[in-house]
């Protein structure tokens, strides 16, 4: 079957999809999208945690065929979605759907990478840049997935309590860390969107 | 061996010098940023115009003789480029193995285990692959099974491998035993008449996986000289490498390696999974092959933990002091050796733990069974020592009537303790200082659901289930403290190397550092950049690619790859250095009377006096010249254990930390929350004093795991196992994972690079016992087995 949806912010057009291919085969294999990942397939362990219409799923729990005309952001798109969640809102939340990047746009990005000193990579989201600096980030493989989820938590509650960090995030496997590192990142997130306001 | 330098136990240098983003900086990981943008190439997003997709047949018995495999029909499927078998394989050898080659390839006449590989396929779509894979027909004829260590050692058991020659099977008690290995010192049944108190225990360990997150998977590409270039995610490159070319027939250097992106290993990626299997599809079809498990084939990929039963008696006098220790350990390897021989030398030699007793009777085995197959996992055999031990010392310190810290502290080695193998502890071992360190941590407040003050029912054991308001909750809190041998010990040579190149790139002094270690997560690479800048005083290091294009770094495990892999960036830095310094002198040598000197160092892109006096600019000295070293590295040397005794220097160095949890145990529902797991570490030197942090916490979490969730459940009567998903193999969410403070001691090992201690492995030993203890105490419960589940907190 065909598939059209749009994936950050791009209009795409998926051909030959079988009826038993995931979102998550979809974004990964035909799209070019890897960085939502595929640790469990079964919808344990967030880390092809993807929003969909606003809403995070697991993208391996959707069938490529209920995205047919629907929004998908992935962690690919995810600094160009929170930027413009911040043009249209400075400093709030946006409530639904933002808009994203082209996937044109998505696929230009250079990775500016961190100076190994300070960090501070370019065109990151928040929550993105957190990660980074709070050492939220071993391996890396439930990073995307975490992303989105917090991303989402952020848009939705500004300032967290460690409560609803936890209850947000328990969705998304984390085997490297132990998760503090992660609430680090997601309350240095909060904070640093507390003092842009 | 010119250019290669080796420590033999002289006290290295502890270098204290201020270069920028150097050793002893949180300097964050140069792959960051690919990392949170989804950019970072994972060995299971690799991809190929043209490519296949391989699949694994799988076993779904444990024990059987294989009498048929039909292939023809998945062989017509459209879609199917090749169907591979036993009798596909091109080599004379067909087995592989990190120390015994007992594990084939694909199964040859029978299978030893569910989940044993037996056919291969390559298709040009996953599910078309999946598809011809279900229609591949083995006949199997089932055989009796070995499961535990009575059915292995019975007079007439069947040989889970008959007609074994391998080197361990001369001091063997019997042909089902991997590896036997005693340890006597004193006489402990002399010295047990002086005991005032005896307590014996029985324990199980149940069989953890290391469940890292990103699956088995890689790319093998054919490449035109009859060779293959393979893509994967591993923890050691070469030694994968020398045992994928004997079985595919060809020689090591048409077999090129590339790591790609690891998504964790903890142990998991020391054995051969897909490797073989895709090289095999790639060279039989001619086109490129990818590998990616699902998490369900992914269980029965790689080796687990060693579940184990532990028999321990310790004795003490009335005042505190231990008397003696007599132990067995039983570690189930499963069906084939993996790392067996190795998790017997360190269960054996680190089970008495970090406590000073002079008289002990020890015996260790690991046995052949038809169970899954056992190897490495974080801790290494000292894990479920750890259990038993930490266990005995709260039974004991209750039966004298003392403090549990209190005794431990009491027997608590220290520098200049004798191991069990007569060997010294010839470092810094503060583990009556960690232990005091956890103690004195000011307790969380108790009952915080319903606390005046962000009352909250989520903090509840079972969080928001709202089937108790916390009637029947109790509190209890534990400690425990271990030992862990850092690096691959008993005579193996376990050395690293690291190629190191510093030359001008736009006009600034730019190093590269070339080795072959497995970045899996653990920050090897922001280290390994940090000991470059504090080495030769640059801020541009380049991390080139692990490949086997470079000698190799060993294993990415064993908490070893900072200290050896570290070594040899270090070592190799310093001889780089050194022709930097000539090519000054040679340059600039007549300008000023320092160049004569040796105090010269490298800060800030120039070369300084030892007075801080410049005396060249590196980018002008290196204007053209491109220094090169690569150079392998040894830590000081380790023997064998005596076979009958278990003396020996074995072990070359040993991290220490320390737990104290607190628990509240919903005693009706059976549900344990983890409120609080303190940690007290000795690192030696924090490298990286962030991912120092994250190891420890992570590797805190994962003894969590085994303490109240974490089982590969295998059915006794069938062996196979029941649970290979993320939905029944559980591990923490951030729910279950509480707050990890973290408390880090620097006491240099003078032994060790910048005296550095390895440290990825210890905090997995002491959270678990630490935990169980808290569970014991909250619930007055005996609780020797882990992990505790509800129905053994509620007596269902």
């Amino acid at each position: 079957m065909r598939v059209n949806f749009t994936v950050n912010g791009r209009q795409q057009e998926a051909d030959d999809v079988w009826e038993g291919e995931s979102l998550l085969y979809v974004l990964r294999e035909r799209m070019g999208l890897p960085g939502s990942k595929n640790a469990c397939e079964q919808g344990e362990c967030g880390s092809c945690t993807v929003r969909l219409d606003g809403v995070p799923v697991c993208s391996c729990l959707v069938a490529a065929g209920q995205v047919q005309g629907r929004e998908v952001v992935t962690v690919e798109g995810l600094a160009d979605y929170a930027k413009h969640r911040e043009d249209a809102h400075p400093g709030g939340a946006c409530g639904s759907v933002c808009g994203g990047t082209s996937l044109q746009e998505a696929r230009q990005w250079q990775a500016k990478g961190t100076d190994g000193q300070t960090g501070e990579g370019g065109g990151l989201s928040a929550i993105q840049q957190a990660f980074i600096d709070a050492g939220a980030v071993q391996c890396g493989f439930c990073t995307p997935g975490l992303l989105v989820a917090a991303d989402e938590l952020l848009e939705r509650n500004a300032s967290p309590s460690d409560a609803d960090i936890r209850e947000a995030l328990s969705g998304n496997l984390c085997r490297c860390t132990g998760y503090e590192k992660i609430l680090d990142a997601v309350r240095l997130a909060a904070a640093r969107q507390e003092e842009t306001v | 061996m010119a250019g290669t330098k080796t420590t033999t136990g002289a006290p290295t240098e502890v270098t204290q010098k201020h270069n920028k983003g150097g050793i002893g900086e949180s300097t964050l990981r140069p792959d960051g940023t690919l990392k949170v943008t989804g950019e970072f190439a994972y060995s299971s997003d690799m991809w190929h115009e043209d490519m296949l997709w391989g699949q694994t047949l799988r076993s779904p018995v444990a024990h059987a003789e294989i009498v048929s495999i039909d292939t023809v029909e998945a062989l017509k499927t459209p879609g199917v480029y090749a169907v591979l078998t036993y009798d596909d394989l091109p080599a004379e050898m067909k087995n592989y193995g990190l120390e015994i080659q007992d594990t084939p390839v694909l199964a040859h006449g029978k299978v030893r285990h569910h989940g044993e590989p037996v056919a291969l396929v390559a298709a040009d779509h996953p599910e078309t692959a999946r598809r011809a894979a279900a229609k591949i027909v083995v006949e199997y004829k089932e055989l009796p099974l070995i499961t535990d260590e009575a059915s292995a050692t019975a007079p007439d058991a069947v040989l889970v491998h008959e007609g074994r020659d391998d080197h361990h099977i001369g001091h063997v008690p019997h042909p089902n035993i991997v590896h036997r290995q005693p340890i006597v010192r004193g006489n402990a049944d002399e010295a047990a008449k002086k005991a005032d108190f005896i307590v014996k225990g029985e324990y199980t360990f149940g069989m953890q996986d290391q469940a890292f997150l990103g699956p088995e998977s890689g790319l093998a590409v054919p490449s035109e000289d009859g060779g293959v270039e393979l893509y994967v995610a591993t923890q050691w490159l070469h030694s994968d490498l020398g045992q994928i070319a004997p079985v595919l027939g060809l020689p090591e250097d048409k077999v090129r390696m590339t790591l790609s992106g690891v998504g964790g290993a903890f142990g998991g990626r020391e054995d051969i999974s897909m490797q073989i299997h895709a090289c095999l599809l790639a060279l039989r079809t001619g086109k490129p092959v990818k590998i990616v498990y699902n998490r369900f084939e992914s269980f029965f990929g790689h080796v687990h933990r060693h579940p184990a039963k532990l028999y321990y008696e310790h004795g003490a006098t009335k005042d505190g002091k231990l008397t003696h220790m007599k132990c067995k350990i039983v570690l189930d390897g499963g069906a084939y050796a993996s790392a067996s021989p190795a998790v017997v030398g360190n269960a054996s030699s680190l089970s008495v733990g970090p406590y000073v007793i002079e008289d002990v009777d020890i015996e260790a085995i690991a046995l052949y069974s038809n169970n899954p197959p056992c190897g490495a996992m974080r801790g290494f055999g000292a894990v479920q020592a750890c259990f038993a031990y930490e266990a005995q010392m709260d039974k004991l310190a209750d039966k004298v009537g003392m403090d549990r810290v209190e005794f431990r502290q009491l027997n608590a080695m220290s520098q200049g303790t004798l191991l069990p193998t007569g060997q010294s502890v010839d470092s810094p071992a503060p583990v009556a200082e960690i232990l005091r360190r956890v103690k004195a941590r000011p307790m969380p407040p108790e009952r915080q659901w319903e606390s005046s003050e962000g009352a909250d029912v989520r903090a509840l054991p079972g969080g928001l289930s709202n089937t108790t308001h916390g009637e029947g909750v109790v509190r209890g809190v534990g400690y425990a403290v271990g030992i862990k041998n850092v690096g691959f010990s008993e005579g193996f040579d376990d050395y690293s190397t690291a190629k190191v190149r510093m030359e001008v790139i736009n006009g600034e002094p730019v190093a590269t550092v070339h080795t072959a270690m497995a970045e899996v997560g653990q920050g090897g690479i922001t280290v390994h950049a940090q000991i470059a800048r504090t080495e030769l005083g640059v801020q541009q290091v380049t991390i080139h690619p692990a490949d086997t294009q470079v000698g190799s770094a060993g294993s990415t495990s064993a908490s070893r790859q900072t200290y050896v892999t570290g070594g040899a960036v270090k070592n190799s830095c310093e001889l780089v250095r050194e022709k930097v310094l000539e090519i000054g002198r040679r340059k600039y040598g007549s300008y000023h009377p320092a160049w004569a000197t040796a105090e010269l160092v490298l800060e800030g892109g120039k070369v300084l006096t030892d007075g801080g006096e410049a005396l060249a600019d590196l980018a002008e000295l290196l204007e053209g010249e491109t220094v090169e070293v690569e150079a392998e590295w040894r830590h000081r040397p380790t023997v064998p254990f005596d076979l009958k005794t278990g003396q020996g220097n074995g072990h070359v160095q040993y991290s220490f930390a320390a737990h104290r949890a607190v628990v509240e145990v919903d005693t009706e529902l059976g549900l344990v929350k983890v409120i609080e797991l303190a940690t007290a570490q000795d690192v030696g030197k924090a490298l990286n004093p962030l991912s120092v942090v994250g190891q420890i916490q992570g590797g805190t979490t994962q003894g969590l795991g085994v303490a109240v969730m974490e089982e590969i459940i295998v059915d006794p009567k069938t062996a196979k196992v029941r649970n290979p998903s993320f939905t029944d193999y559980l591990i923490p969410t951030i729910l279950d994972t509480p707050t990890i403070p973290v408390d880090v001691l620097e006491l240099a090992d003078p032994n060790a690079p910048y005296g550095l201690r390895g440290m990825g492995e210890a905090p997995t030993l002491s959270s678990t016992p630490a935990v169980l203890a808290a569970i014991r105490n909250a619930t007055g419960l005996e609780l020797n087995r882990t992990p505790v589940r509800p129905e053994h907190l509620t007596g269902t």
